[in-house]
């Protein structure tokens, strides 16, 4: 029992690292289908962001402090780069996307190879989340987990904030549902892709400060994680966040339980077959926007 | 060798033309000139170490040539091909290490010996130590994987980007289980050290030759098949299928169907390019097949033209030259060129650069609209 509680949370934790890295894509994935590739360097920013603001500020936990908002900025900034130079003018062609972002996930990664060198780089942990929890009975939560799993939960809750009741918002649920019928209701949909594009991959940036606390920095940080996020995207339904929500935390928990009863390789492929068969009973994954459109 | 033998995709789902005698035979014009180029000057001309290099790169077009059908011309972002490549030179590498143990009176190929988990062969791998077994697996392998994730997936609708991101988890799953399965597969190092070809030792410079010439063969006759795919009916179909399926599925076909026959006959040719890349090489490791490599396969074809079977082939040989003679020599300089090519292939040159004339000579014309939609 202590077992199967220990390693649930374990799969909360790995959920939460996947939400935050996977709420992102959903708004860039879902709403304007653009598949980012670059996304995961964008984490890989976010965590060298960490890493830098580490070096100046000598205490872990303001350091700590500062790098999320400063992350989301550099990783955002860069986003909204590569949305303005490459990404808009592929609207048409959404799969070829793919490929192009694939080629600036190339170069950024060769880019931190140079600026920071190749090898992996540490970040030192503030003390307070360095220790456990313990609930009694042998069940123990790690701190730097709970600060991530809290950090994710309150990136949905902003997030479903600000679509749900700010203009902002309004602008880009409109965009969603139909993107035609929002330009010509007077919206201006590519100063709200930008601005989705942006936010979509500051929280990248976001995951990045919160990757820094459970594993090493390094150039290829990100495409460890990239395909996963992926798939939440694929399982969760486009558009919609609490698809996202719930695949992220139930792929979790299904990765941990298949890797204890079974091995990491064998819980892998595990998952993907489980994915395969839930797309035969809902292909377009579990939350959709219900359209009249044939795509 | 070097023209541009398929039209642009656009081209090729309207009725053929009237052509005049010198169009209508310069297809067949060139695919000579390449077989003559491939089979006679080569080996004349290049060293041993660069006709072994280039049979690698020979593989590695073979692959392009699916890629290009179910890609170029069905519209399937196959990001997995390093699995039915992976599969294809697992099946081979294993009979070629049997074969190997059995010659030097082993029982069990010298990594299992080495990692020594098990005193017997596991049981799957007992039926690849037949030739014909082993040279079968090599296709069906990868085109049952391919026909049952195929199925499946095409069945129920899933496309685009979600049928792309799937074939890319198979890939990242592919060699995730491999490198668990140190003790049977040989794990992270995967099957090296191969000195065997079906009796013919691989040291010998001959029969370096002889596999060399086996790959250009097989490029060769798969490029005549994909190019008859191509021109016929079930091509035309895929095209429509690629450019709107649902108007294909209105006119009383199933798109799953003709989306499946594309993306299986990519995945057999890929097994096929695999089992000639061991010999060749002389190894196969899950660092080969994995997510990375397998965008590598799309990438060739992309910046030679998908939809053109010389341009994807072209380009597979082109990016694969380049990465093994510039990676070396500017490790950092090659990556960013690298990223720029595809960023400049696939972004402005859609069509690749098999579409370079048409895009000049549209650009003369009328405003320029570069290649087809994908």
């Amino acid at each position: 029992m202590t077992v199967i509680l220990n390693q649930s949370f374990t799969g909360i934790s790995i959920g939460a690292v996947l939400l935050l890295i996977a709420l992102g894509l959903t708004l860039t994935f879902g709403q304007m289908g653009v598949i980012n590739m670059a996304h995961g360097e964008f984490i890989m920013a976010g965590a060298y962001t960490t890493y830098v603001l580490q070096k100046s500020i000598s205490s872990a936990g303001v350091s700590l402090l500062v790098a999320l908002p400063v992350a989301f900025l550099v990783a955002g900034a860069m986003g909204a780069l590569l949305e303005w130079l490459l990404i808009r003018r592929l609207y048409t062609r959404p799969l070829d996307t793919l490929l192009v972002t694939w080629g600036v996930s190339l170069m950024l990664q060769q880019l931190a190879r140079d600026v920071f060198g190749a090898p992996n780089v540490q970040t030192h942990a503030p003390d307070l989340l360095t220790g456990n929890i313990s609930l009694g009975g042998g069940i123990t939560l790690a701190n730097n987990r709970l600060f991530i799993l809290g950090l994710a939960l309150l990136c949905v809750l902003g997030l479903t904030l600000i679509l749900r009741l700010t203009p902002l918002g309004r602008r880009v649920r409109a965009v969603v549902q139909n993107r035609d019928l929002a330009e010509v209701s007077g919206i201006a949909t590519e100063r709200v892709d930008r601005t989705t594009f942006f936010i979509g991959s500051g929280l990248a940036g976001v995951a990045g400060v919160a990757l820094t606390l459970v594993g090493p920095i390094g150039p290829t940080m990100g495409t460890n994680y990239i395909v996963d996020a992926f798939l939440v995207v694929v399982v969760g339904g486009i558009g919609q966040l609490k698809g996202s929500v719930i695949t992220a935390f139930v792929l979790g928990v299904l990765q941990s339980v298949l890797e204890y009863s079974t091995t990491v390789s064998v819980a892998k492929v595990a998952v993907l077959v489980a994915i395969v068969a839930f797309l035969q009973w809902r292909p377009q994954g579990l939350y959709t926007l219900r359209t009249r459109s044939l795509a | 060798m070097t023209t541009s033998t398929t039209s642009p995709a656009k081209k090729v789902s309207v009725a053929q033309p009237p052509v005049s005698p010198l169009e209508r035979f310069r297809v067949p014009a060139a695919f000579l000139a390449g077989a003559v180029l491939l089979l006679g000057i080569a080996p004349l001309v290049l060293s041993d170490f660069r006709l072994n290099l280039l049979a690698k790169y020979l593989c590695y077009a073979i692959v392009a040539v699916g890629v290009s059908l179910a890609w170029g011309r069905g519209g399937l972002l196959v990001l997995g091909q390093g699995v039915f490549f992976g599969l294809g030179g697992y099946a081979m590498a294993m009979h070629l290490k049997l074969a190997d143990a059995a010659d030097t009176g082993q029982a069990l190929p010298d990594f299992m010996q080495l990692y020594g988990t098990s005193d017997a062969l596991p049981w799957w791998w007992k039926p690849f130590a037949n030739p014909a077994f082993a040279l079968a697996m090599t296709v069906v392998l990868p085109m049952a994987v391919a026909a049952l994730l195929g199925f499946l997936v095409f069945r129920r609708r899933v496309k685009g980007a979600y049928f792309a991101i799937l074939s890319q988890a198979l890939a990242a799953a592919l060699s995730i289980w491999l490198i668990g399965q140190q003790a049977t597969t040989g794990g992270t190092n995967g099957l090296t050290d191969i000195q065997g070809f079906f009796g013919y030792s691989l040291n010998d410079p001959v029969n370096q030759r002889m596999v060399y010439l086996i790959i250009v063969v097989v490029l060769l006759l798969l490029m005549a098949a994909a190019r008859q795919l191509f021109v016929s009916r079930y091509g035309e179909l895929l095209v429509a299928v690629r450019d709107c399926e649902e108007r294909v599925r209105f006119l009383g076909y199933n798109p799953a169907n003709v989306k499946l026959i594309a993306y299986v006959v990519a995945a057999g040719m890929a097994g096929l390019a695999g089992a000639l890349f061991v010999p060749a090489v002389g190894i196969i490791s899950p660092a080969l097949i994995g997510i990375v490599p397998s965008i590598g396969f799309v990438i060739g074809a992309a910046v030679g033209g998908r939809a053109s079977l010389v341009g994807a082939v072209l380009g597979a040989i082109a990016v694969a030259w380049a990465q093994s003679t510039l990676s070396d020599a500017f490790p950092a300089a090659w990556t960013y060129a690298q990223g720029l090519l595809f960023i400049v292939a696939v972004g402005f040159l859609p069509g690749g650069l098999a579409s370079l004339p048409t895009v000049v000579r549209n650009r003369r014309t009328t405003t320029a609209r570069s290649g087809e939609a994908a």
